[in-house]
């Protein structure tokens, strides 16, 4: 890699981060690196900072009490991936986890990395969608709290401001009876997703749906809360051929799809309600086991 | 061949270690006191004139030891030369080192920056001001023939690169004794040969001597000290070039590239080692591109599945230059049109086209795969059009196992094969029968199991010299130390075949050693005799027999010394394990160390004899190698999405008599992955201005291990009468035979859909749309 000169701090706290960050122009923040340092090795991104948060304690644990999951910013896909206990509480996060590019780029990426970045086609965003995630921001002024509905702006764009870093990501603790799970089909180049949809499903005694969290990836240019697919569900028995119904609105109210020469918006959209057909077969199979 | 003891074993490889541990050193490990390093600047337009070039800047800044242009450089370096350039109409561009007047294509070198770090010399190419001026690009082969499409080249009448027209029988009279006649448009998309290693320079000239020492990761060492002398004008006794350690080629280093002539002018003109390696992104843009032919081909067939004739017109896109075999490839497409198929009627119109992109040149099967793809989909398109199974109308056109040496409707003479037994084995190892079964029931289940087959033949063991552009002989020299240990000094340039491992058991049982003590040098022109290279499946079928006949001259003196020593006739000398007897009386014998150490002491001599124990050979084969083999795809498309599931893979190929399976095995598998690559991923784009939409691996689609699953691999063998050894050459075959097998049992997966055809790569997308009412292509 041979990129351009630039200045590297490595905090070990996020206060420090926050200050360094706040008093730099032309800073960047390093986690994983696995999007910046691409970027700055094709001399796309020339940063005149790098503060590597990857010394700041406190950012990269995974911790589930009082009705949460909270999960570090700084916590590797791998890390979420092997964790045990999610598996059985939240699949689909483990599952997205290992869904994304390769063992290497799992040991070193992180989840708060991934969202931040806002690549169209990252996995990530679509289980946050389902889920109902919220993120912790640190800013100068203290924090402050996003839902991942209201984080994602556009194509590479979130709400994070110029001086803030993510900090940790907020997911309610699935109800007894849910299940949740990640369909995807890979980009075949990069890995990431052509389309990926996360469901949850959380079934009431008589095994009907009494909620439905269902995101998007890949398809437009931030990821989406596929509501008219939730909607269609709640109430449900989440047979076949409600899943069927329910799954073919998934590309609902999509105006520009995303388009290259791996596939068309089109197809996306189509994959969408493949995807989310199969993404919320397996959450109904995990809701009620 | 003595009777073997290490021929035919699994012997691991004796490069591994070394790879495996970090202790091999390739062009980047290379420092040396005061090295500078280089980097280029690079045009971001497909077609521009320069208008002006400003180095002042770069020149400026702190670390930067030189900065020059087109304008500095061409008087005193020649162009990028190409060695095949006699054809047909041909218009052979200027191809100066760093472009000048106007840029072709995205990534051409304008200047170069020398500094005291990568870090500075990548720094001060961003100085580097040029004034573009844009002019329109055309990088559709098609449309750059059309009367009135924008030149590449102003002085030249078109954008025509040359012609070339092969006829073999009579294709019309073909054509009238067809029942039928089918045509049908075939793609071959451009590939990147994405080598691990990419490519990489380092130079050093010693003034006191009048010496440079050139580093590169080349096939053809020898071929570019020949070529590198020239351009920069030193006599070629002056220049050494060290292939040290390559990370694969793939034929993109079957070449010589601008950066090798330039590295080594900078350095003499410097006096200083200087160093340049390339990126990924460089490797993308600006290392030759392999395939990029589009053509139509007409098939007359009689009711019963027997082609009669073959007419293939088609257009080459050769991208904005000449590299050093551009014209040469697609003439191979023509050459094996037949593949092992009766087809006494052929022809091949072929033009090719300058266009604003990367030159072609061989990749991995060069000119081959293309042939074997077309002849491969032809006879499953006869089966479709005819409602044969395709099985049939291979055997009905095959060429029979008598009839060997075959000569082929395009001039070649087959050296030998048994084309049915290996279709029958793979046959029996995937179970046709009962894949058909499965397939059938799965189809009433809404389910689309493919089945395709490709039985290949192909083309190896380049050459006979008269065929090849640039030579096609090897040389081998075989040296025995006094102690008895075996140096091998061949003109092949291994870089992933395994010849350190496989010549060395070939010498292990020719002359009486452990394969441990022999030790296989290559790759520097100061040790070697001249050489040719490695490429074309031709390492071991011609490199290996220059160096088994050196061997032989070899053991005939060491059984004359033998002789002497034993007091015995030498008529009576055998070679038995490791030493050499008394036929009929075993205990009087001597080692190879015993005979070394006599011969090399110089006294006691035999008659007429000298000392030393040192022989050469240089090996001109009297005719090329053909394997062949049988590849079956099973896959299984998904209705939902268009994905494919590669099921299983059977392959049962024929290279003729094999030294290590191992070796074999490993080179059939990676040849496999290569070709199916080329059949579902992989494909270089340019847009329409010219500009590479898949210039990273992000967004072109390196084929990966999990993509497939374990291949199953057997193998016949039928050896070639062409060399000693009977071996034909097996670096090529895999990605030949592969690709079509794919993409026969894809179609064959669509057959429900009315889906006779479908261009390559087989995206997921375009499946989908076929089997959900979409077009047919």
């Amino acid at each position: 890699m041979i990129p351009g000169t630039f200045d590297y701090h490595a905090p070990k706290t996020l206060k420090k981060a926050v200050s360094l960050l706040n008093e730099h122009e032309d800073a960047k923040i390093l986690a994983g690196g696995h999007s910046l340092i691409p970027l700055m090795k094709l001399r796309f991104a020339a940063p005149a900072v790098v503060i590597d948060i990857g010394r700041v304690s406190g950012i990269s644990r995974i911790r589930i009490s009082d009705g949460h999951i909270q999960i570090g910013a700084l916590t590797t896909h791998h890390t979420i991936g092997s964790n045990a206990r999610l598996r059985r509480v939240c699949p689909v996060l483990p599952e997205t986890a290992n869904e994304i590019g390769d063992l290497q780029v799992r040991n070193r990426g992180t989840l708060g990395g991934s969202v931040v970045h806002a690549d169209p086609a990252a996995d990530w965003p679509a289980a946050m969608m389902a889920l109902r995630a919220s993120f912790e921001v640190a800013g100068p002024s203290g924090t402050r709290e996003v839902s991942a509905s209201d984080f994602f702006v556009d194509m590479m764009t979130t709400t994070i401001g110029d001086g803030e870093i993510l900090s940790q990501i907020r997911i309610p603790e699935p109800p007894a009876g849910s299940g949740s799970a990640y369909a995807k089909m890979h980009q075949s180049a990069s890995g990431f997703a052509i389309t990926g949809v996360a469901a949850q499903l959380t079934l009431d005694e008589s095994g009907n749906v009494s909620a439905a969290g269902v995101g998007v990836t890949g398809v437009a240019p931030i990821a989406y809360t596929a509501s008219a697919v939730e909607d269609a569900l709640v109430g449900k028995a989440p047979d076949e051929g409600a899943i069927a119904a329910a799954a073919a609105l998934a590309a609902d109210g999509v105006q520009d799809a995303n388009e290259d020469h791996h596939a068309s918006g089109e197809y996306r959209m189509h994959l969408a309600t493949v995807l989310a057909s199969r993404a919320l077969a397996s959450a109904a199979e995990r809701a009620k086991s | 061949m003595p009777v073997a003891k290490s021929v035919g074993a699994r012997i691991k490889r004796r490069e591994d270690p070394r790879l495996i541990q970090g202790l091999a050193t390739y062009v980047d490990d290379l420092q040396l006191p005061g090295m500078c390093y280089v980097a280029f600047v690079r045009s971001p337009h497909a077609h521009a004139k320069i208008q002006s070039i400003d180095t002042s800047a770069a020149s400026a800044l702190d670390g930067v030891v030189s900065v020059v242009t087109g304008a500095d450089v061409n008087p005193d370096v020649g162009g990028v030369p190409c060695a095949a350039t006699d054809f047909p109409n041909v218009q052979v561009p200027e191809h100066p080192v760093l472009a000048e007047d106007k840029v072709r294509f995205v990534g051409e070198p304008l200047a170069a920056v020398v500094a005291v770090d990568r870090y500075v010399a990548q720094d001060a190419v961003d100085l580097v001001e040029v004034d573009y001026d844009p002019l329109e690009a055309v990088s559709d082969a098609e449309a750059a023939l059309e009367p009135g499409s924008v030149k590449l080249y102003d002085h030249f009448d078109s954008n025509q690169a040359f012609t070339w027209d092969l006829e073999g029988g009579d294709v019309d009279a073909g054509l009238k004794e067809a029942d039928r006649v089918i045509s049908q448009r075939f793609i071959h998309q451009r590939l990147a040969p994405n080598p691990i290693e990419p490519r990489g320079v380092a130079a050093d000239f010693n003034a006191g001597d009048e010496q440079l020492t050139l580093w590169s990761s080349t096939q053809i060492p020898h071929i570019l000290r020949t070529q590198v002398a020239l351009m920069i004008g030193l006599n070629e006794n002056r220049v050494r070039v060290i292939a040290p350690e390559v990370g694969g080629g793939f034929g993109c280093k079957l070449n010589v590239y601008a950066e090798e002539a330039v590295l080594g002018h900078l350095a003499k003109k410097l006096e200083r080692p200087v160093k340049w390696m390339e990126s990924r992104r460089e490797n993308f843009l600006h290392t030759i591109h392999g395939r990029d032919q589009l053509g139509d081909v007409e098939i007359g067939m009689k009711n019963d599945g027997t082609i009669t004739t073959l007419k293939y017109n088609v257009v080459a896109d050769v991208g904005s230059y000449f590299q050093l075999l551009t014209p040469a490839i697609p003439t191979l497409t023509g050459l094996m049109l037949c593949g092992c198929y009766q087809i006494r009627n052929v022809s091949m119109h072929l033009r090719a086209a300058f266009t604003n992109k990367m030159s072609t040149d061989a990749y991995r099967g060069a000119g081959r795969p293309e042939a074997t793809y077309i002849v491969e989909r032809i006879v499953d398109c006869v089966a479709d059009e005819l409602g044969l199974d395709p099985l049939e109308v291979r055997r009905k056109n095959f060429i029979v196992k008598d009839s060997f040496p075959y000569e082929t409707g395009t001039g070649l003479s087959y050296d030998s094969g048994d084309y049915t037994i290996a279709l029958d084995k793979a046959l029996k190892n995937a179970d046709y029968e009962g894949l058909r079964k499965k397939q059938a029931e799965l189809r009433d289940e809404g389910r689309y199991l493919g089945i395709g087959l490709s039985t290949y033949a192909e083309i190896c063991g380049m050459g006979p010299s008269a065929a090849m552009p640039a030579g096609g002989w090897e040389s081998g020299t075989v040296r025995v130390d006094p102690t008895g240990k075996v140096t091998v000094l061949t003109g092949i340039k291994p870089h992933g075949q395994g010849q350190e491992t496989t010549f060395a058991q070939l010498i292990a049982d020719g002359l009486g050693v452990d394969v441990d003590d022999v030790k296989i040098v290559h790759g520097d022109t100061d040790s070697v005799q001249y050489g040719t290279g490695t490429f074309g499946s031709r390492g071991t079928a011609v490199g290996g027999t220059a160096m088994i006949m050196a061997m032989e001259k070899v053991k005939k003196k060491v059984k004359k010394f033998a002789a002497h020593m034993l007091e015995a006739n030498i008529d009576d000398i055998e070679l038995e394990d490791d030493r050499y007897v008394v036929k009929g009386n075993p205990e009087r014998g001597v080692s190879l160390a015993d005979v070394s150490g006599h011969a090399h002491r110089g006294i006691d001599m035999p008659e007429d004899t000298e000392p030393g124990l040192a022989e050469s050979h240089f090996f001109e084969p009297s005719n090329f190698t053909y394997p062949f083999g049988t590849h079956i795809a099973v896959v299984e498309v998904d209705k939902d999405t268009g994905e494919v599931d590669i099921q299983r893979y059977v392959a049962v190929d024929d290279v003729g008599n094999i030294i290590n399976p191992m070796i074999v095995e490993g080179q059939i598998h990676g040849g496999i992955v290569q070709g199916l690559g080329q059949a579902l991923y992989e494909e270089v784009i340019y847009d329409e201005s010219g500009q590479v939409l898949t210039g990273t691996f992000m967004d072109y689609t390196m084929p990966k291990a999990h993509f497939f699953p374990r291949f199953e691999l057997d193998n016949t063998v039928t050896p070639t009468p062409v060399n000693p050894m009977g071996v034909k050459g097996v670096g090529e075959a895999g990605t030949i035979g592969s690709t079509p097998a794919i993409v026969n049992a894809v179609i064959d997966a669509l057959k429900p859909f009315g889906v006779r055809h479908i261009d390559m790569p087989l995206r997921p997308e375009k499946l989908w749309r076929l089997m959900n009412g979409g077009e047919s292509s």
